[in-house]
């Protein structure tokens, strides 16, 4: 059976239970499913985030997630992947971005999840800026997640 | 071909898109963002500092080594923020 691949750019928020459940649904070859969902963050120490907004690349961000999924599929036995990402403003405690990775067990299902998160952060056409008391001003691309991702480069 | 400009590229750029048609000496995606900046201050602003600026041609991610003949879009932004 092909493994069936959602992938969906959107302002609208989503519900975590039930894209798990459309995975799933009328499903008994799948032994485990592993979530991520990336949400938006609030004040902490001196920063005093109000919002964040989320510019994307309408097209390049779809083809790009569908490269690495089609890698994910590639690399593990998936059974499903599901990949929804947000755009537009978000404030604190709501949902950002979303991976459900559907496998027979769970190692597929929880690498396959971390390597697509890696991979969203450094390569999905995707710009956060941060809106606060202060003013606005866009996130700056941090070191350490293009070393996340580039350990799956390591075989 | 069209030029897409994305964050804060875009913003000193002044514009999210545009047409333009690059002499036939400009070759390579670095090449491109040369002529670019040498055309008024806030191009030149926007690509100051030439390596931090990522680039994609047709919706995939290029090197400024790339060949730009053929593309119908080219997009220009910062390195990415998602997830």
């Amino acid at each position: 059976m092909t493994a069936p691949v959602t992938i969906r750019i959107q302002q609208d928020d989503f519900d975590v239970a039930r894209e798990i459940a459309a995975l799933s649904r009328d499903r008994t070859d799948i032994g485990a499913v592993v979530t991520f969902s990336g949400i938006c963050r609030g004040p902490e120490g001196g920063d005093d985030i109000a919002s964040l907004t989320l510019e994307h690349y309408p097209g390049m961000a779809e083809a790009e997630i569908k490269r690495h999924v089609d890698e994910a599929m590639a690399r593990w036995p998936l059974q499903g992947v599901t990949v929804i990402h947000r755009f537009g403003r978000i404030e604190p405690g709501q949902n950002i971005v979303l991976v459900v990775t559907a496998s027979k067990h769970r190692q597929a299902a929880f690498a396959a999840a971390e390597f697509l998160m890696d991979y969203l952060k450094t390569s999905a056409p995707f710009w956060k800026q941060e809106e606060n008391t202060e003013g606005r001003g866009w996130v700056e691309a941090r070191a350490h997640d293009d070393a996340a991702a580039a350990r799956w480069t390591k075989s | 071909m069209k030029v897409k400009y994305f964050a804060w590229v875009r913003e000193r750029v002044g514009k999210a898109e545009e047409t333009i048609e690059p002499p036939s000496n400009v070759h390579t995606v670095g090449d491109l963002i040369a002529w670019l900046s040498a055309r008024d201050e806030a191009y030149a602003h926007a690509f100051e500092k030439p390596k931090v600026i990522r680039a994609a041609i047709d919706h995939a991610h290029v090197k400024a080594d790339a060949a730009i003949a053929g593309a119908r879009e080219i997009a220009f932004f910062p390195p990415m923020t998602g997830g």
